[in-house]
């Protein structure tokens, strides 16, 4: 494996000093003076047409300075860009048009001078809604009599529109050879169903933004965020506003996890700053972030598949029902391309559909749409395994994709590493050592996640005492800062104490997509080190021109420029002499990665499960996972860990509960159970590195692919240990129980 | 009318005045009258632990204290950790340890963990995590954290033996 100076070591984190001393500033710890507070008013159902929003009173009360409905938004011109559905949908969901969709939909805002005030505020708003019928069960959705949530929703199933409206919003379909003929082939068949209930991302900084709408319509705004360029842009197609006048700074990020991607309250802060002359700042209660962001959806997936007695897989089938809130948008696209991704079957169809529900829009969540069917299709092969007599382990050995393997989805591998993950499991201790004692079972599952490249821009400026400042327009969302100045040293062959990393807003680098999908330090390497090569490019010109010689003889290596035997110069002297030199040295990385990485994990867990109370107990838990090249193994560690802890609490606790009138009852953080200190033990990592032949430094993403397993080891484990299969996430108590036959 | 009641504290080891309504928690106190906005904001109804403060040493959610409940205490609240000496060792072991991912609930740990070593230098694991339990971190997987919570009374025991 390639040697690295800086990539691989463990310097301290850049933002750790301030984050400890509490100095941080965060999206709520607004810098703006005389900032007003703003409230947004709120549903309480789950479905209704609004008649009418009367704000005379709250708009009367002292202290009060704007109050804003969906009125307030700019109109949309019949024919231009944002006469559209998908732009009505955007902007119906930051405040409801014609109708509320769910409970906590946003309805009116308002901006006071206290926090008080603006909490009375809205309590004197009167709405008049015509309560309608409500629907939060997916397949309930699909039926012909369900409640319509869009009048004008026609399902796109397989590229075709439907002629009369429906809540599913599009159906799509892979085949893969004959499926029919491959589960003729088949010893064993397993069919089965499974569902998962809405999670929420539950980040522990709520969304928080202050805005300013200045009189020269220029528009500032402050936020918490995964992408500051992604708020411009939506800011910019809501208010129908240029993006050149609207300027994004970002906060630090107290946690995303994609729930810090669509934009909630920027645009009604905007809409109260621009009406009350004054900067507005709206933080989200706990109980407006569960009512009105995020969550992830809610799935039920039917699965089928078959294998010889042998142990080779013939062919595989699921159909996969995704909620996607109040507006079309699940994940389901990437829950059907990866549910049997792991695995090279011959024959099989996987269909998927997105349907419409009365609860709050859906946002990706971590590893968007893989964690449920990985739940599914993990157990079935456990099953398969079971039926076949064959140890889990070498069933799935005996049927994992290689690079060439065509999936059902049709893609074909280039970069799967899951053999050698296997391979890693074998080898180690935790899957070596013999499951002892009563009630206690092991389970294993895989996963497979491609890492998103997309567009990354950063700036290096060289200062005059030969430190580089690095402006990265991704925003850190957990160590982003240090693993890529990492990478710039590394790049520019400087020591790392020289790099100062910083986030930028939109006015300091090109576009940057959001950090999320796994490639912040993927493809902001690419970035990082095209500026380098730049710079490094720009001194050699310098150095070419000081010496008089042609630029194609200097070279440069370890901080030092040379040219032939007696002209050299240390970057720091070169770096003294930029402005005599034609002025100040800056390196751009301006890059759009079109190469989707690919990441692949094992988990293996063992528990006790109590048969009397159905609890689980986790005893021991190993992540394996290629991350290509560990940039930072502390910071790879810590991602592996607390990815893997979420996916432990979609397993095992989290899930939203509506009463019948699809109202969400656990809207706070004692009901909406999260895995604390007490729930898991310390995860035991397992770090592969099979560098990524794309990358300058072979680095894959890490941050998603530990959360798809979880659900699928545990439900496995607590097969072995009780004997029966849960059907359903989260895996309480009551469920295992339920899956025992003894309630 | 003004109902505004006058509070005299100390807060880090400071005399410290301010006024606010008999209604406004001790958290909004410390974060928009004092400024002091390194005391987190997660979810106001005691559940997630960001807002902990230690009042007259002991610890506290400060969404659940009234700020008229401070007068006349002591506040510790996490810009109060670090002293002339420099990082309280919990602040060193947090960075070595990587304890923190986006370092939103940072300040509360960096509290509670203060308000754990205070009463006991030598927490089992088992101790430090029953103790922690009301403090939910997202990113990190606790694990980090219970190292450097550990690490951390290993430091101080041996300041105290030196």
């Amino acid at each position: 494996m390639k040697k690295y100076s800086t990539i691989g070591t463990r310097p301290r984190r850049f933002d750790a000093r301030e984050k400890i001393v509490g100095n941080a500033k965060f999206g709520a710890d607004s810098t703006f003076q005389r900032s007003l507070w703003g409230k947004i008013l709120r549903s309480p159902h789950a479905h209704a047409r609004i008649i009418s929003i009367n704000t005379d009173d709250a708009a009367a009360l002292l202290g009060v300075r704007a109050v804003i409905t969906s009125a307030d938004f700019p109109t949309i011109t019949p024919g231009s860009a944002f006469d559209s559905q998908n732009h009505r949908f955007s902007r119906d969901n930051v405040l409801a048009g014609r109708k509320a969709l769910y409970m906590g939909h946003a309805i009116a805002a308002v901006a006071a001078d206290t926090r008080e005030i603006a909490d009375r505020a809205v309590d004197l708003i009167r709405v008049e809604y015509e309560i309608l019928p409500a629907v939060v069960d997916v397949l309930e959705a699909t039926e012909d009599d369900a409640p319509l949530l869009h009048q004008d929703l026609l399902t796109d199933s397989l590229g075709t529109e439907a002629s009369r409206p429906s809540n599913i919003a599009s159906h799509l379909q892979h085949e893969l050879g004959d499926p029919e003929e491959g589960f003729s082939q088949a010893d064993v068949v397993v069919e089965r169903e499974f569902r998962s209930a809405t999670v929420h991302h539950t980040y522990i900084e709520p969304h928080a933004a202050t805005v300013e709408w200045r009189r020269d319509d220029q528009i500032l705004v402050w936020t918490t965020t995964q992408g500051v360029f992604t708020i411009r842009g939506q800011l910019a197609e809501l208010l129908q506003h240029p993006q050149g006048q609207i300027l994004v700074t970002p906060s630090e990020i107290g946690g995303g996890f994609g729930g810090k991607i669509a934009s909630y309250i920027e645009a009604p802060a905007a809409l109260l700053s621009k009406k009350a002359s004054l900067p507005v700042r709206i933080v989200m209660s706990r109980s407006d972030e569960f009512l009105a962001t995020g969550p992830t959806s809610g799935t039920r997936i039917k699965i089928k598949m078959g294998a010889r007695n042998d142990g080779k897989i013939t062919a595989a089938c699921a159909e996969l029902f995704y909620e996607a809130g109040a507006y079309p948008g699940s994940p389901v696209g990437s829950g059907a391309a990866l549910i049997f991704a792991c695995y090279d079957i011959p024959n099989g169809r996987i269909d998927g559909y997105d349907i419409v529900v009365n609860k709050p829009r859906t946002t990706a969540y971590r590893a968007p749409g893989a964690t449920p069917p990985a739940f599914v299709s993990e157990q079935v092969i456990d099953e398969l395994a079971e039926k076949t007599g064959i140890d889990p382990l070498q069933f799935r050995m005996l049927n994992v994709a290689t690079n060439g393997t065509r999936r059902i989805d049709s893609s074909v591998h280039t970069s799967i590493n899951c053999k050698k993950v296997l391979e890693a499991v074998a080898g180690h201790d935790h899957y070596r050592s013999k499951v002892e004692g009563e009630h206690v079972g092991r389970g294993l599952a895989m996963a497979f996640w491609g890492n998103w490249g997309a567009q990354s821009s950063c700036a290096l400026q060289v200062n005059y005492d030969g430190t580089v400042t690095l402006t990265l327009g991704s925003v850190d969302v957990s160590g982003t800062r240090t693993s890529l100045a990492m990478q710039a040293a590394e790049a520019l062959e400087l020591d790392l104490s020289l790099i100062s990393p910083r986030m930028g807003s939109t006015g300091e680098t090109g576009y940057n997509d959001v950090s999320a999908g796994s490639r912040t330090t993927v493809a902001g390497g690419h970035a990082v080190a095209k500026a380098a090569r730049h710079v490094i490019a720009q001194l050699k010109d310098r150095a070419a021109m000081l010496w008089d010689v042609p630029v194609g003889s200097v070279a440069y290596a370890k901080g030092r420029f040379t040219e032939g035997k007696d002209n050299t110069m240390s970057f720091d002297e070169l770096a003294a002499k930029s402005a005599a030199t034609g002025g100040a040295i800056t390196g751009i990385g301006n890059v759009n990665v079109e190469d989707w990485g690919a990441s692949s994990g094992a988990h293996v867990a063992d528990v006790k499960v109590d048969p009397e109370t159905g609890k689980v107990t986790i005893l021991r838990y190993t992540i394996f996972q290629d991350v290509g090249t560990a940039v930072h193994p502390v910071l790879v560690e810590g991602q592996l860990q607390g990815g893997t802890v979420q996916g432990i609490g979609w397993a095992l606790y989290e899930g939203y509960t509506y009463d019948e009138d699809g109202h969400l009852l656990n809207h706070n953080l004692l009901d909406y159970k999260l895995p604390t200190f007490t729930d898991v033990p310390s995860l035991e990592t397992v770090i592969i590195e099979e560098p990524h032949e794309q990358h300058p430094f072979g680095i894959r993403g890490v941050g998603e692919t530990p959360i798809i397993s979880p659900p699928g080891a545990l439900a496995n484990a607590i097969h072995g240990a009780v004997g029966a299969r849960p059907s359903s996430l989260p895996m309480t108590p009551g469920s295992i129980l339920e899956a025992m036959g003894v309630l | 009318m003004s109902t505004q009641i006058q509070v005299n504290t100390m807060v880090n080891g400071e005399a410290t005045e301010f006024r606010c309504e008999p209604h406004q928690n001790l958290l909004y106190c410390l974060r928009e009258i004092l400024g002091l906005t390194g005391t987190k904001e997660g979810c106001s109804d005691g559940n997630c632990g960001s807002c902990s403060v230690l009042l007259d040493d002991r610890l506290v959610n400060s969404c659940l204290v009234l700020g008229a409940e401070a007068d006349g205490r002591e506040i510790l609240t996490v810009e109060g950790l670090e002293s002339w000496e420099g990082l309280h060792p919990l602040q060193e072991a947090f960075i070595e340890h990587d304890a923190l991912q986006c370092g939103f609930c940072t300040p509360g740990m960096l509290i509670a963990a203060k308000a754990l070593l205070d009463r006991n230098l030598e927490p089992t694991e088992k101790e430090i995590r029953e103790w922690m339990a009301g403090n939910l971190c997202r990113c990190t997987g606790y694990d980090k954290i219970v190292r450097a919570i550990n690490h951390a009374g290993e430091s101080l025991r041996s300041h105290e033996e030196s």
